[in-house]
């Protein structure tokens, strides 16, 4: 069976498995999709990501490949034929890579803070967010894409938090959209791609899942 | 300032600085160094500008373009100068190299940083079992090997062998000796620093020791 040289073991509400879907879909790869239950992990998932035990894992012929950000470098290097999701230039390559570092480093905690903290703090919380919205806002300027006229690795590491924003933007009470508007747009750009459209959950689903696991967790 | 006009802005004592320098050397890139001495009061107007999201250095120039963060810095230049690869060749190869740059990227320094910057002997203790926790990994993937790529020094040695001049002041904060518990990998450390490329490059264990026991005074933990 083609699809079993590729698995790809994941959980679907996550931003980070996403990442790795679209590449997945960008390039027309088949795979075998191995949802795991994250809080009973596998046996295969400890195996394959012994150090950070987390999905998602990308196992390609048989050897593991961890980490979103690294997983979607591989498949571009790997299949290389079609779609390529990075620039050919060296210079702009680190441009992109420097993106996709920054969104890795600053968007999840800012996010996630902005609708789970409370009072001031969350206040805080939520301008810190805004601000790292418009330094990436600023960065994608006037442009279609992060790099450019290609969507490409930059656009796939923060396009997957997009899905999340409903959820945080209604616990927090605030519209990212009218903060950001042109990011916004950036996103609706991105969601008009099959490959991504395809890969993430709708919105109102993303927020049932999350409040269901706080509710689980006693917050 | 023709073309391939490199410059380099560091600060001694940053290992993501000493490991950009040892990269250089390795590549046999020649290059103008530009020393940032006081990134904790007074950065300079280059710095801001050329860094403005991190305002942090190293920042590479290649003929006046700046590239910035030390990982992505290594990575440019493997690309933009192909000569001397640092990576490995094939795909596979090149992502177990990314990710172990990732892990020691995260952990290292933090972890190294969590022993001296406390008095509380818990605390200290249990940063060091932390710390150690975290050589285990690197020791298990460097295994028997001379280098972490197999028998090239390449993209991983480089990416650790800068932080280790913070390891003496780990070790005498902590109390203890990395040979003693891998001692595969304290080998690794002094077969790293018999290359010039890495003895010329990288700041004195020395001067790292006397700017934490400094770094302490000021924060009235010795």
């Amino acid at each position: 069976m083609v699809g079993s040289e590729v698995i790809l073991l994941d959980f679907w509400p996550s931003m980070f498995g996403m990442r790795v879907r679209i590449a997945l879909a960008e390039k027309g790869i088949e795979y075998d999709y191995k949802e795991q239950d994250l809080p009973d992990k596998s046996t295969l998932l400890l195996e394959m990501n012994p150090v950070h035990k987390k999905i998602p894992v990308l196992i390609h012929k048989g050897k593991p490949i961890n980490e979103s950000c690294i997983i979607v470098q591989y498949i571009d290097e790997t299949w290389k034929d079609k779609s390529p999701l990075m620039p050919s230039d060296p210079y702009t390559r680190a441009q992109a890579r420097f993106w996709a570092d920054y969104v890795d480093k600053k968007v999840y905690d800012a996010l996630t803070k902005s609708g789970t903290l409370k009072g001031e703090e969350q206040e805080k919380a939520k301008k810190e967010f805004i601000e790292i919205l418009k330094v990436l806002e600023g960065q994608i300027g006037e442009k279609p894409y992060f790099m450019g006229e290609s969507f490409g690795y930059a656009d796939i590491a923060l396009v997957t938090f997009y899905c999340w924003f409903y959820t945080f933007e209604t616990l927090g009470n605030y519209s990212i959209e009218k903060e950001c508007p042109k990011l916004i747009a950036w996103a609706k750009r991105c969601m008009q791609r099959e490959s991504v459209s395809k890969t993430l959950p709708d919105s109102k689903k993303i927020y049932e899942f999350f409040m269901e696991m706080r509710s689980k967790l006693g917050l | 300032m023709g073309k391939d006009d490199v410059k380099l802005m560091t600060m001694w004592a940053s290992p993501f600085c000493m490991r950009v320098k040892v990269a250089l050397a390795e590549k046999e890139i020649a290059y103008e160094e530009i020393q940032e001495n006081d990134l904790l009061t007074c950065k300079s107007d280059l710095l801001l500008k050329s860094n403005p999201v991190h305002k942090q250095v190293p920042v590479l120039f290649h003929d006046d373009k700046p590239i910035c963060e030390s990982t992505n810095i290594i990575t440019y230049l493997d690309e933009a100068f192909p000569a001397k690869p640092l990576f490995p060749e094939c795909a596979y190869g090149r992502s177990r190299a990314r990710f172990w740059a990732d892990y020691i990227d995260c952990k290292v320094h933090p972890a190294g940083r969590a022993i001296w910057s406390t008095k509380e002997k818990d605390e200290v203790e249990a940063a060091k079992n932390n710390f150690l926790e975290i050589m285990k990994y690197l020791a298990g993937t460097l295994g028997d090997k001379d280098y972490f790529n197999g028998d090239k020094f390449g993209f991983v040695d480089i990416l650790l062998i800068g932080l280790t001049t913070w390891f003496p002041a780990y070790e005498k904060y902590g109390d203890f000796k990395l040979e003693d518990h891998y001692p595969k990998l304290a080998a690794w450390i002094t077969r790293s620093w018999a290359r010039e490329t890495v003895s010329e490059s990288l700041t004195s264990p020395e001067k790292i020791t006397n700017l934490v026991i400094m770094l302490r005074k000021m924060h009235g933990l010795e």
